[in-house]
């Protein structure tokens, strides 16, 4: 097939960029509304939920190769300082060490990305790598890391974002010339007159918001095994992004990428903070290649939990002004973001700020601060979890003060094209969201005083309703490719490079291929998350998995249909329209009579296997794909405890085709649970007069458990989005947990009667809060 | 000023000190020299490749280590080997018998009660001893039973539905 280079747009995680691909052959036409469809679009149990209830699937952790070393690591105790000297004599020589790796030995180790050493001499967070420990049997590297000696100069220095703003504050790398993010940072849009905006406003309203830094915790912490042979490192990592994993390690070696194997079966979360490889897994390759041996280094959780980022904290201040009719007329947004002292970009807080409603005056500065803490990293989201519950509250405290209804004063705000842009959405059906979900929360009877008191007036429990709009990309895009093969026996099998994270992936592709290939789901396999064996495909992420490697699987398979339908037409000598392929078997379309199962038919050649390519095309030019939603949270509060109980969820999006009912309810489930969590208990705490964190584990760093669960009710639209990809789907990752502070927030201010000022909504803020005075 | 980290007296070496034990786990005896400090999860993992209890915080904290002992769901992280002959062990690979799995996993799949399954095995076992004890939880009883279990994913709506479904089968 010719190949042509073309340039196609492309948004990730709220950032859009130009990119270059090749693509090859022409994608099937897509899968419209009426699509004849029989197994896409039907709900199936997961095709490897039995290796998962199991035990028998291979995480990263379970990994055991024959001769295994454990590395352990000695991480600095300190926000920051100085290594000046460190004898690791004893440790070298303990039981079972196999070696010592410092900054006297190992500093000339750099990340391939930043070039910064993996073992510094300074150490600008608590929680750097001070040292790695690589010995027989955990136990050994363990033991032999309390006896490094290591001599630290403590520096200064500064974990609050404002603070690390002031001229005069401490640096929290030494090097730098100040604690900005970088040169570009801070950033400001401007649309309109943001002046004129807000003296054109009849009301206006100032709102500083504040959330915390939640930390992701993936139940599988971050690591890897590797292995060198001499001839090619293997590394097991636990990552969403083999592609990205070979070309770190491949670099950070000095080796060449056919040198270099990345495998990633089945991982224990990574909710965005497992993009390539961690550090860990690059030491991990570091002590293999370097000692010949396999060597694993999983982090323990309190390492998972200060290096291996986090959400990053945000202070919101809003400014916005509307007319009395309620049309806004000025959103003017400072938003900082503190991303540790090595985070590399700004999650966009301010997206929603800008695009969300409409609104021709708009302003909004982006201020990313470096701080003496670990860097930030994107978690599911980032920086769009933070700005809608931030913009949300922002507005209901604005339709309060207008006096009117929260639904009413966005349906008035709607925007029916993308402003930032200039251009269209491909499709919004965000009103027809509103409708559906209002109508299923009650939300016409949300003040009525039996539900907002429902033990009366002098009782303890005050119940309250709140919703938050939702958008985000997620129609995926190119490069991503597959290949579809068709063996003797009639069954199938896919190659892609892409990761199944927990989303379900492996079950949707076998699905699309299993459908265009007229095969029983169980006749097709899927082969994923290696890059000796796939072929390209994307880290999984950014809500795009799906949107992007599942048209190159549909092509791959479509492909392999009409070769595979030429060999029959010829063996069974009747023309390819003839044919029609169902269930594994091949029937007549004039008379609907089965002529034989496809393996019947395969099984006369000689050894011949079927292979066709599939790759995702370009991406629609002049229009902007979105994801939009919309969730409303009903909450109850005991104003004697300060206790938050989340009561129900309704959850409306439109993530296009649903290509499995039942994973696309429980991504829709996982992300809400996650933004509950967000809105109510998870928060690092850092002690400020010591510069660390105290919560670094799963005792004090508060997760949802199942009590905490709401009844959760999901309205699906179901309706394919012809413009985002040939399968008319859209990313359903991310979307679910966008609303849900924001919702669960206004629910809160609802119930109390108060505004919210901060996130989470933990006993003691609430408690706080209803002290203050009443002005919602 | 410099700040030292004091060196620690090193712990004996592992090698010279171990002790003898005998575990029954999943119907079979495993002789072992072990190491007493070790826990139940790492004698699992490291020593028997039974790797279907996770580790997950090792401190007690997650539930992605259950086992059942003597057919109570424990965390194996807060265990030590040396507490666990003359009891009997099951961990997950105990429960597919002859390739079939049991009814709670199979339950599990059909409600997709999981997502990274990460933390299924042990979800699974915390079910399996609830529901021994008690084969009719109400649904506050399956909440109390299943809440030292944590899902990041949010797999506990179906966990939750898996675990109603199979209260009513049982006879
Ligand atoms: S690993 Fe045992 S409870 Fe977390
Ligand atoms: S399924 Fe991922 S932690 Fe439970």
């Amino acid at each position: 097939m010719p190949i042509r280079i073309i340039t196609t747009h492309l948004e990730f995680e709220g950032q859009v960029s130009e990119q270059r691909v090749v693509i090859e052959g022409d994608e099937p036409p897509v899968w419209g509304p009426d699509a004849a469809l029989s197994i896409v679009g039907t709900p199936q149990p997961r095709v490897d939920g039995r290796e998962r209830v199991s035990g028998v699937a291979e995480y990263t952790y379970d990994v055991r190769l024959p001769g295994m070393l454990i590395a352990v690591g000695l991480r600095s105790p300190h926000p920051h300082a100085r290594v000046t000297r460190i004898d690791a004599t004893r440790a070298e020589v303990a039981p079972g060490v196999r070696a010592v790796y410092t900054r006297f030995n190992a500093g000339d180790f750099l990340h391939p990305d930043n070039e910064r050493p993996f073992f510094g001499e300074e150490l600008p967070y608590a929680g750097d790598l001070v040292a790695l420990v690589v010995a027989e049997s955990r136990a050994q590297a363990s033991d032999a890391c309390a006896l490094i000696a290591v001599d630290y100069e403590p520096l200064p220095f500064v974990i609050d974002p404002e603070a690390a703003l002031q001229p005069d504050a401490p640096h929290v790398i030494l090097t730098r010339e100040n604690n900005g993010l970088s040169d570009e940072y801070p950033k400001t849009y401007e649309r309109g007159d943001i002046t004129r905006g807000l003296a054109e406003a009849d009301v206006t309203v100032e709102v500083r918001f504040e959330t915390p830094a939640a930390l992701h915790n993936s139940l599988e912490t971050h690591g890897a095994t590797a292995q060198w042979d001499g001839r090619t490192l293997t590394i097991w990592t636990s990552t969403q992004d083999v592609y990205g994993s070979r070309r770190q390690v491949a670099s950070a070696l000095g080796l060449m990428h056919n040198q270099v194997r990345a495998i990633k079966q089945y991982m224990g979360g990574g909710f965005g903070s497992k993009f390539g490889t961690h550090s860990s897994g690059m030491l991990a390759a570091y002590a293999a290649y370097k000692l010949g041996r396999p060597v694993q280094y999983m982090l323990s959780r309190e390492e998972e939990n200060l290096c291996t980022g986090h959400r990053s904290p945000t202070i919101q201040t809003y400014h916005l002004g509307a007319k009395r009719d309620g049309t806004i007329t000025a959103i003017d947004l400072h938003a900082i973001a503190n991303v540790g002292a090595t985070g590399g970009w700004f999650p966009p807080v301010s997206m929603v700020a800008k695009e969300m409603y409409q609104c021709p005056n708009v302003r909004t500065v982006d201020e990313g601060a470096r701080t003496n803490l670990g860097p930030f990293a994107a978690f599911r989201a980032p920086g769009v979890v933070e700005g809608t519950a931030g913009f949300e509250v922002a507005l209901d405290r604005l339709a309060a003060a207008l006096n009117m209804d929260p639904l009413e004063f966005r349906r008035k705000n709607y925007a029916p094209e993308h402003q930032a842009m200039e251009r269209p959405y491909a499709r919004k059906l965000l009103l027809e969201a509103y409708d559906l979900a209002a109508e299923r929360i009650g939300w016409a009877t949300r003040d009525a005083e039996e539900r907002r008191y429902p033990l009366g007036r002098d009782g303890h429990l005050r119940r309250g309703v709140g919703m938050a709009s939702q958008m985000w990309g997620g129609d995926g895009g190119p490069p991503a490719q597959a290949i579809a093969k068709l063996l003797p026996d009639g069954t199938a099998v896919i190659l892609t490079g892409t990761q199944d994270i927990g989303t379900g992936t492996r079950t949707v592709l076998a699905q699309i291929a299993a459908e265009e290939l007229g095969l029983p789901l169980e006749h097709v396999r899927v082969e994923l998350g290696d890059t000796e064996f796939g072929v390209f495909s994307p880290g999984s992420g950014g809500s795009m998995t799906l949107s992007s490697v599942g048209p190159a699987v549909r092509m791959a398979a479509v492909e392999a249909r009409k070769e595979l339908l030429e060999v029959i037409s010829q063996l069974a000598e009747a023309p390819t329209d003839a044919i029609e392929l169902r269930q594994g078997a091949v029937f007549s379309r004039e008379t609907g009579k089965e002529m034989g199962t496809i393996a019947s038919f395969l099984d006369q050649l000689d050894g011949h296997e079927i292979t066709a390519k599939g790759m995702r095309g370009p991406n629609a030019e002049g229009m902007t794909v979105r994801t939009f939603g919309v969730q409303f949270a009903e909450v109850e509060v005991d104003v004697g405890t300060g206790e938050v109980r989340v009561l129900r969820v309704v959850a409306c999006h439109d993530c296009g085709r649903i290509v499995n009912p039942l994973t696309f309810s429980s991504q829709i489930e996982g992300g809400i649970i996650q933004g509950l969590g967000f809105a109510l208990m998870e928060q690092r705490i850092v002690d400020d007069r010591l510069g660390i964190p105290v919560n670094a584990n799963l005792e004090n760093y508060k997760v949802p458990t199942i009590r905490d669960v709401p009844e959760i009710e999901i309205i699906p639209l179901d309706r394919p989005n012809i413009h985002a990809n040939t399968l008319g789907t859209l990313g359903a990752g991310e979307p679910p947990i966008i609303p849900t502070p924001g919702a669960i927030a206004n629910a809160v201010a609802h119930a109390l009667g108060r505004p919210v000022d901060a996130l989470p909504l933990t006993p003691d803020r609430v408690l706080k809060l209803l002290n203050q005075e009443a002005t919602v | 000023m410099p700040d030292s980290m004091p060196a620690l007296p090193a712990t004996p070496d592992e090698a010279t000190r171990q002790t003898r034990i005998r575990l029954t786990i999943n119907d079979t005896p495993h002789d072992l020299s072990i190491a007493p400090r070790r826990t139940l999860l790492e004698v699992l993992r490291e020593d028997l490749s039974l790797t279907g209890a996770k580790p997950g915080c090792e401190m007690g904290n997650c539930g992605a280590c259950t086992v059942l002992l003597d057919g109570e769901a424990v965390y194996s992280c807060l265990v030590l080997a040396i507490e666990c002959p003359g009891h009997t062990i099951t961990t997950i690979e105990g429960l597919t018998r002859d390739g079939q799995l049991h009814p709670i996993q199979d339950t599990f799949v059909q409600y997709d009660a999981l997502q990274c399954g990460f933390c299924t095995p042990g979800q699974v076992l915390a079910l399996k001893s609830l529901l021994d004890r008690n084969p009719h939880p109400t649904d506050d009883e399956i909440d109390r039973g299943m809440a030292g279990n944590i899902c990041r994913c949010g797999a506990y709506p179906k966990i939750r539905a898996a675990a109603r479904a199979l209260a009513r089968q049982q006879p």
